[in-house]
């Protein structure tokens, strides 16, 4: 925590560079599986990053206290937990976003980010900079989904956050928002995310090597 | 083989974090139980009134099979065969929403529809639960051409008023032709006809015994509240 430069780094870390979706790869059952409306890939989104969050300054507090042998099983335990308390919440929220995302709330659990967070990052670093690497990914997470979201809602129903786009008589591409929509926005995103990484490390080399 | 000594950090650890996110759960699911409870009793109170045009109040009623009569239930009591009667301003009985359920594409469909008994027409439908394909099935929730459909459907008894006269039934889109046929949604047959089906099941029973005992529903003194 004292190195502010360090703790941006955490925090940005999760949002860009190792972006847990069109980086990692990570957590692609919630990806393909709820991002067929913005408002739903949002809540989806926030609903992890407050898990993330959760779990790894309850995994960071505790990481001296679990060992070794039955670390995984704690953690499933505190994420199933923070995943209850965030289910109950939607739920008390709005009912209609609670059923739009039915048993994708439980389904946090078994997101592999989370526990990957908890395994990699927060059972070996204080709970502030845990915090910011949950924050960094979560919010890195939600990058992502509403991006998938966004555009399978536009092309699909024509809409944005339910606000009509287009003039009376458009025909939503229905495809976009079955699963298989899923499948095709995603891979163009990873396209796209790997042109503009690969674009910028060509630059890089360009500018080593005189001409 | 791992010494008592070496056990107790593990069980300490598993019990100890089982216990504070019992805890946790506990609590939060306390908080949260009475804003969960309105939001839905205040969803159904909204379906009702929807589903039943021109009421502005509704009351349960609980068919008791004992005495062959309907029974007023207390308000925002979850019994079983549970019918919902809605008024107008002036008290009057407007119809009687009745909630019904089956099986759709995917999952089950739950569905609220308005009975004007009186008229002996189904006035309006509403899916309270669903989870037809996104973009096509789906459209049972939303279609207003569908829903059409539903603010003025024959559901009229036979003579002898312990069936219907005409099943209610989903015909292809645009070949609807009699009063008591659903116009179905062209991508979602299965889904079109499950609403139907849903419908004609629920209104057998349902209908006859309600027709037959209009009189419970607006019988109360005092009006509706």
């Amino acid at each position: 925590m004292s190195d502010p430069a360090a703790s941006t780094d955490e925090l940005v870390k999760g949002l860009w560079r190792d972006n847990p979706v069109f980086v990692q790869a990570l957590g692609m059952c919630p990806v393909l599986a709820v991002s067929n409306t913005a408002v739903n890939a949002l809540a989806m989104g926030l609903a992890t990053t407050f898990v993330l969050c959760m779990s790894n300054v309850a995994v960071s507090l505790l990481r001296s206290f679990i060992p070794r042998q039955v670390r995984i099983a704690t953690y499933i335990l505190i994420i199933a937990t923070f995943v209850t308390v965030v289910d109950y919440v939607i739920h008390a929220i709005s009912l209609d976003l609670h059923r739009a995302l039915g048993a994708f709330i439980s389904l946090i659990v078994v997101n592999c980010l989370i526990l990957g967070r908890a395994e990699a990052f927060a059972s070996r670093n204080p709970v502030g900079l845990s915090l910011l690497d949950g924050l960094g990914n979560g919010l890195g997470f939600c990058l992502a989904l509403f991006s998938l979201g966004a555009v399978r809602e536009i092309l699909g129903s024509g809409t944005l956050f339910d606000v009509s786009l287009f003039p009376a008589g458009f025909q939503g591409w229905v495809v976009m928002i079955l699963p298989s929509g899923g499948f095709f926005t995603l891979a163009a995103w990873l396209l796209l995310f790997n042109w503009v990484r690969a674009r910028r490390a060509g630059r890089l080399v360009a500018q080593e090597v005189p001409s | 083989m791992t010494a008592p000594s070496d056990a107790w950090p593990m069980y300490r650890a598993m019990v100890g974090v089982g216990v504070l996110c019992g805890a946790l759960i506990v609590t939060v699911f306390l908080a949260t139980r009475p804003t969960i409870e309105r939001n839905e009793a205040e969803a159904l109170r909204a379906a009702i009134l929807e589903v039943l045009p021109g009421s502005d109040s509704s009351r349960s009623f609980a068919w008791s099979a004992t005495d062959a009569r309907f029974l007023e239930s207390a308000p925002g009591s979850r019994e079983r065969d549970l019918v919902y009667a809605g008024y107008d301003g002036a008290g009057a009985l407007v119809g009687v929403a009745v909630e019904a359920g089956g099986m759709g594409y995917q999952d089950r469909i739950q569905l609220l529809y308005g009975y004007a008994a009186t008229l002996e027409r189904i006035v309006g439908m509403r899916v309270l639960q669903s989870r037809e394909t996104p973009g096509l099935g789906d459209r049972i929730e939303k279609d207003p051409a569908f829903l059409a459909n539903f603010s003025d459907l024959d559901v009229a008894l036979a003579p002898d008023g312990e069936t219907l006269a005409h099943d209610v039934e989903a015909v292809k889109n645009g070949q609807k032709t009699e009063p008591w046929q659903v116009d179905g949604i062209t991508g979602a047959t299965i889904s079109s006809e499950a609403i139907a089906t849903i419908i004609a099941r629920s209104a057998s029973v349902w209908l006859p015994r309600i027709r037959a005992h209009v009189a419970e529903f607006a019988a109360e003194e005092g009006g509706a509240r």
